[in-house]
């Protein structure tokens, strides 16, 4: 194998450093090269593959399907029950893969998820993972003090909060189903998607509050 | 194995820092990364389990040092020369300079639309589920040098069985060679001061998917 064995003493982030990048650009170019002139690759297709994850995929999926859980107590039950088979169900929220997990936040039981020995992550439904996500302060420390993550986060949740972490170890993907927050009685969906954060979705946070959006 | 991936439980990274507004991709190679792992994989080289365990085999040093796609791009350039796709002198130069084996597949524009769905991971299962909601399991405590989606904090441990999953593809055999294993899959839920000691927080449990091969009737 061929490996980069830069020393990185002084890297404690889950970054690069900058001049460390050009080389690293330089070496998938060539990556991407080879794999092109051999046939394994298409770069068209690799273009298609990169606009579908810029611009397709997102945790906006995840918000209007939060939202209709709010919104819909049949849709809400359906979700907790089977959340694949929910979200595929109705064509508006796209496509979404087996083996989706949905769990209900409440005032008494707040869930997170994480996937601490890679990083897998409900694409389907949230795109692409955070770098937070992806780095080991989150993946080493959330299984063991999901409280003092939650304070990098800003989060306090009340003592008797019980606090559950969902290891996301094999192909199940979960998706946390946040409080709605009070006052929002009569909004639309699509009012209730902008309450909806990403980090909500993961358990690190809590949706927004009615006065944190314009309605 | 043993590796610095199966983070679970280590203390001293430091604090979660969140990004706002933090774009998909960092820098344009980042996505090619993304894109050339999804085609490559495409081709059935290798699957999925076999990258994560390829990643795995990283330095410990250069694991922890590197990004999440440069360590991607790291696993597929060694798994490529694994695997014959590439030399390491094309890689140098750049260009191709011997002849391309032959691949199962490789993806076109129409194969891209298909890409955007995960692949189902449920098996048709051989024989009847070993445990059900409720029941009291021990994980076993292994230390294998291949790929195990046990992590080693919750080794030898006593937790509840919560969910039967179904019967899915089983990634520790699948690595080791037998394509078609497939296993049992449960939500198994822990009480912290199982895991941490007296002084974990109570208020807290934590549940891994476990295969049915992890675990015993506790």
């Amino acid at each position: 194998m061929s490996h980069d064995d830069h020393d990185h003493h002084d890297d404690h982030h889950d970054h690069d450093h900058g001049s460390h990048l050009s080389e690293v650009q330089a070496r998938v170019r060539a990556l991407e090269s080879v794999l092109t002139e051999k046939g394994y690759v298409d770069p068209a297709v690799l273009d298609q593959i990169v606009e579908h994850f810029e611009t397709k995929v997102g945790p906006h999926v995840g918000a209007k399907i939060v939202a209709r859980a709010w919104a819909d107590p049949a849709f809400k039950a359906a979700l907790l029950a089977d959340a694949s088979h929910a979200v595929v169900a109705d064509e508006t929220f796209g496509r979404v893969g087996d083996h989706l997990v949905a769990v209900e936040n409440t005032e008494t039981q707040h869930h997170m998820v994480v996937c601490t020995l890679c990083s897998c992550y409900p694409w389907d439904v949230l795109g692409l993972p955070p770098v937070w996500y992806k780095s080991a302060p989150y993946r080493s420390r959330v299984v063991m003090d999901p409280r003092g993550v939650l304070a990098d986060f800003g989060v306090t949740l009340p003592a008797g909060t019980a606090i559950r972490v969902w290891d996301s170890t094999a192909e199940t993907r979960y998706l946390v189903l946040p409080q709605r927050p009070a006052g929002t009685d009569g909004w639309s969906e699509e009012q209730l998607a902008a309450l909806v954060t990403r980090n909500s979705m993961i358990g690190t946070g809590l949706a927004l509050q009615p006065g944190e959006v314009e309605r | 194995m043993n590796g610095i991936h199966d983070l679970g439980g280590m203390q001293g990274f430091g604090p979660v820092v969140d990004e706002p507004d933090e774009p998909p991709f960092h820098a344009p190679w980042e996505g090619r990364v993304l894109a050339l792992q999804r085609a490559v994989l495409f081709t059935r080289t290798w699957n999925l389990d076999a990258f994560r365990y390829a990643q795995e085999r990283l330095p410990a040093s250069v694991y922890v040092a590197v990004s999440y796609y440069h360590r991607w791009f790291l696993a597929l350039a060694a798994s490529a020369i694994d695997h014959g796709l590439v030399t390491q002198a094309e890689l140098d130069a750049g260009h191709a300079k011997d002849p391309a084996r032959p691949v199962q597949r490789t993806m076109t524009l129409q194969d891209v639309e298909l890409g955007k769905i995960r692949s189902p991971f449920g098996r048709t299962p051989r024989q009847a589920a070993r445990f059900k909601p409720g029941d009291r399991v021990r994980t076993t405590n292994i230390h294998p040098m291949g790929h195990t989606r046990l992590p080693r904090y919750a080794r030898d441990k006593v937790g509840r069985v919560e969910v039967v999953h179904g019967c899915h593809a089983f990634p520790d055999a699948i690595v080791a060679g037998d394509g078609e294993a497939s296993a049992w899959l449960y939500a198994v839920v822990f009480d912290s001061r199982d895991l941490w000691g007296d002084a974990a927080d109570p208020s807290l449990t934590v549940s891994i998917d476990a295969f049915e091969p992890y675990l015993e009737p506790a």
